[in-house]
């Protein structure tokens, strides 16, 4: 497993590490089966043509997916997500990667425990954010 | 310009009623399947001995997993007069860790419903927010999401 971050080491305007994702149609397909999500807008692409679509899309779940990703795998075994909220504002579509990122913007002491907010977002490889977001985490302290 | 309210009393009133409660069995192999389609190879998520030598003792279920969970029907639904509908989002909080074998209840209330005006004309915008408990009665993770609507 990755290394541990603790809250001592945290500085607010800190950036979280990236996650590339490489998202693909047979990783819709998968997605589809685990989730439960059968629209056909994120496999079938003469469905997605008829809707006005260029592409099959990313389902915006998997994008929640990706962003979920970036901070567990950030703050680690020991750490806590706590929040996780995302808005859809643009599509993704598969055969392009895709970047998870995030910022520290606060962290505090509260009810003992050491809370972290973050902006996360998803951008594609052209720089577009399509999906903003912001997550809360308590994360360990280095024991003295 | 004004613009007339698309939101009834009717659909008002569907705004705060619990829907039914479904009950779903978290199974192991649904939780590995999950975590190989978004491509998480944590081994929290995938491996049950690597699991055991982590903090929580076995597996557990990454955040997103709810998705895959069903909720109870509704009881008062509302469907939006316009045909366009777009996923505006979703926020979770979360408890407690879901783990293979837990009993998750879901159930699902409209909790808030209201129209703005977009760059897409008159935006019906229908909150809902869904609640997973275990089988001891725990809130382990709550889900509000918000179904975006409009006449194209």
């Amino acid at each position: 497993m990755a290394e541990q971050v603790y809250f001592d080491d945290v500085e607010e305007g800190m950036d979280i590490p990236t996650l590339r994702k490489d998202p693909t149609t047979q990783q819709l397909v998968k997605y589809a089966g685990a989730s439960g999500d059968y629209y056909q807008i994120h496999y079938d692409l003469n469905y997605a043509k008829n809707n006005n679509l260029p592409d099959v899309i990313l389902h915006g779940a998997l994008k929640n997916a990706f962003l979920g990703q970036v901070m567990t795998d950030w703050i680690g075994e020991w750490g806590d997500l706590k929040k996780l909220s995302v808005q859809y504002r643009g599509m993704d579509v598969p055969g392009t990667p895709v970047f998870a990122k995030g910022v520290v913007k606060k962290k505090y002491q509260q009810d003992d425990e050491n809370i972290v907010e973050c902006e996360i977002w998803l951008e594609t490889h052209e720089g577009q954010r399509t999906t903003p977001g912001y997550a809360v985490a308590a994360l360990p302290e280095r024991s003295e | 310009m004004t613009q007339e309210s698309v939101i009834t009393d009717e659909m008002r009133a569907a705004v705060g009623v619990e829907s039914e409660v479904y009950v779903n069995d978290v199974e192991k192999g649904a939780i590995i399947k999950f975590a190989q389609a978004i491509g998480d190879t944590n081994p929290i998520y995938n491996d049950e001995e690597a699991a055991r030598q982590s903090r929580y003792g076995g597996m557990v279920a990454p955040p997103t997993f709810f998705r895959s969970l069903r909720s109870g029907e509704m009881k008062v639904d509302v469907s939006s007069p316009y045909p366009a509908n777009l996923d505006g989002g979703s926020e979770w909080e979360y408890y407690e860790p879901v783990r293979p074998g837990d009993r998750i209840a879901v159930s699902t209330m409209i909790s808030n419903i209201f129209e703005r005006p977009g760059r897409l004309g008159n935006m019906l915008f229908i909150q809902r927010e869904t609640k997973y408990v275990n089988q001891f009665g725990t809130t382990v993770a709550i889900q509000r999401t918000t179904g975006i609507s409009y006449q194209p």
